[in-house]
């Protein structure tokens, strides 16, 4: 019983691995370069999330003064800390898209086993010069 | 004078605001001259900013007013002030060299925007070496990643391989730094602080912690592939070697040791009260996989034709024997770690920079096949070439010497002479890859004449530079060793 309470308790951080595993294994499984991102996307998601659980009080309103001393307040920090991370995966995420852009243009596709195939041979080419 | 109170801040915002003003230049002449006089101007605060820190031992900056553990702090004492040296130098000079070189492999108008994102890459590297905040230090991971990552797709001008190498640094780049936040997160959990000074009194009164030591392993991961050390390198010879020749010579310097700083930080100075864990780590993952990188570094460098690549292999090499300096535990390996990260700061920064010209001069990549003979046409950047080289493997009168000799006196002390005798033999072996270049480059005939017959003397006065730096050092150690003693003494001091 109590370990049906512990999950029902911490369901987001649940949710959180369950995010961060889905992320990591499209990542690493997926050949094209914008399903990999996608993951790269879910995978920081997760962390926003795992964040935003920690600064949450349970009954803690917002963090705006109500000139009540009794008042319980949920944390902002956490909060605040992944407003700036959300900017920095909105870059990473723009920048990866880009590239993508210019890899398609450079080698006519954004498959990882056909680039790989592709980079073996531009490898012997070099060899050979 | 108020100027001086406010140099650390100074150091990461006159790039940053630089930065914005060179993107908009349109000629590439007048953005190169900004971008040089701003790093000149962040050398001479860092010069500053050492005599500073020599006279008080620690010098804080709070942003803003808001004292710390409320605000954010840059921090800069014995461990750091070296490396902020360091950045400085390696920024002066690698900008003076990127004159000639990344005008040639760059489409010129392309280039303000190139020194934009030059400069942002440089100011990302102040950041990191002296903030005081565990998610300060994120931001500036990411602004260094980023900015790095455009730098190295430049390279695709020459070779469109650049872009491949790009996107891989990028996803590997944001899982490590992912990674990091989720320990940042998890160690803010346990402490309810980001400050670095205050983390430690925090975790002193927690003892041992589950949240903290899973905080611990997951900042050490993600730094670790931002350092490129041996398991998770695997971004690092792919990036260096197509990016463009000054920004592999920059990265290669200080980019990587500025994540191995903060990783020693971490180590000795923020999580040393979790004895049990550290010591654990240390012994049984870190020194297995320092040796084991050492090994895979030089081995693979051996079998390597591709100039660039081949000495990308051999810093992971050399990362190797930092961190198996770091992985004994003692002063004296600590300070073995750190004269080393600044001696091949400057070999491997020197070496990038020759290759870049040899590729210039001969008009195509610098390959065991391509540069036959090529020693005997461009004799003064060979001359300097050699002398890296020699440094690199450890040869008395350069700065590799006394970094070899001090890793060794830290390998002596722990009594195992096994140890010894893997970390000397590997050193041999860095001989070998060396000699293979030498004999192509000298020994044997040029084969074509060069496309440029003249060595260009604003490419290979900064070679001469480092070069002179490295004899000096390498003459008259003192300082090098006391900076190396004194980081190790700020870390260890710090808990």
């Amino acid at each position: 019983m109590t370990s049906i309470n512990l999950i029902l308790i911490n369901w987001n951080y649940i949710v959180v691995i369950l995010l961060m595993m889905a992320g990591l294994y499209i990542i690493i499984s997926n050949q094209n370069f914008i399903k990999k991102l996608v993951g790269l996307s879910i995978f920081q998601s997760s962390v926003f999330i795992f964040y935003i659980s920690l600064g949450k009080v349970s009954g803690g309103t917002a963090p705006i003064l109500t000139g009540n001393d009794e008042t319980l307040y949920s944390n902002p920090l956490p909060h605040v800390l992944i407003l700036t991370a959300i900017v920095v995966g909105v870059a990473t995420n723009a920048l990866g898209l880009a590239l993508v852009v210019r890899i398609q243009e450079a080698f006519h596709s954004i498959e990882e086993n056909k680039l790989l195939a592709l980079k073996k041979f531009s490898e012997q080419e070099d060899r050979q010069l | 004078m108020p100027v001086f109170d406010n140099i650390p801040a100074l150091l990461v915002v006159l790039p940053l605001i630089a930065s914005a003003i060179v993107s908009l230049l349109p000629s590439a002449r007048v953005a190169w001259i900004l971008t040089f006089v701003v790093t000149l101007l962040c050398l001479f605060m860092a010069f500053e900013l050492v005599d500073i820190v020599s006279n008080t031992s620690s010098f804080s900056y709070a942003f803003g007013g808001w004292e710390p553990p409320w605000g954010i702090v840059f921090v800069v004492d014995g461990a750091n002030v070296y490396l902020v040296l360091l950045v400085a130098f390696i920024s002066v000079v690698s900008t003076f060299y990127a004159y000639t070189i990344l005008a040639a492999e760059i489409a010129v108008e392309d280039l303000p925007k190139a020194y934009s994102v030059w400069l942002l890459a440089i100011a990302s590297l102040f950041g990191l070496s002296m903030t005081g905040d565990a998610f300060n230090l994120f931001v500036f991971l990411e602004i260094s990643a980023l900015s790095s990552i455009t730098l190295i797709a430049l390279g695709a001008g020459q070779d469109r391989r650049a872009l491949l190498a790009a996107y891989n640094y990028l996803i590997i780049g944001a899982i490590g730094a992912t990674f990091y936040v989720i320990g940042v997160g998890y160690l803010y959990a346990a402490t309810g602080t980001l400050n670095l000074t205050d983390i430690v009194d925090r975790l002193n009164e927690l003892g041992t912690n589950q949240a903290a030591i899973t905080g611990l392993a997951f900042m050490l991961a993600g730094i670790m592939v931002k350092a490129g050390v041996f398991p998770v390198h695997i971004w690092l010879p792919a990036a260096y070697s197509f990016a463009p020749s000054a920004v592999s010579s920059l990265l290669a310097a200080v980019a990587t040791k500025v994540a191995i700083y903060y990783f020693a930080r971490l180590l000795f100075g923020i999580f040393a009260d979790i004895t049990l864990l550290v010591e654990f780590f240390l012994l049984y993952i870190l020194m297995p996989v320092s040796i084991i990188g050492i090994f895979f570094g030089t081995i693979a460098a051996i079998y390597q034709t591709d100039l660039k690549r081949l000495f990308a292999l051999s810093s992971i090499a050399q990362i190797g024997y930092i961190t198996l300096a770091f992985s004994l535990n003692s002063n004296s390996g600590i300070s073995a770690g750190f004269i080393h990260i600044i001696n091949h700061a400057l070999i491997k920064g020197s070496i990038f920079m020759a290759i870049g010209i040899f590729a210039f001069c001969i008009g195509k990549r610098a390959t065991m096949t391509s540069m036959q003979g090529v020693g005997r046409q461009m004799p003064i950047t060979f001359a300097g070439f050699v002398v890296a080289g020699l440094a690199l493997v450890g040869m008395p009168l350069t700065a590799g010497f006394i970094s070899k000799l001090y890793l060794f006196k830290a390998l002596f002390e722990t009594n195992n002479g096994i140890l010894v005798a893997i970390i000397a033999f590997s050193s041999v072996l860095s001989v070998l890859y060396l000699w293979k270049i030498f004999e192509v480059m000298w020994l044997k005939e040029p084969t074509k004449p060069l496309k440029i017959e003249k060595e260009p003397i604003m490419a290979y006065l900064p070679v001469w530079m480092m070069v002179a730096v490295i004899v000096v050092f390498g003459v008259y150690s003192n300082d090098i060793v006391m900076s190396g003693i004194g980081a190790a003494n700020a870390l260890i001091g710090a808990n």
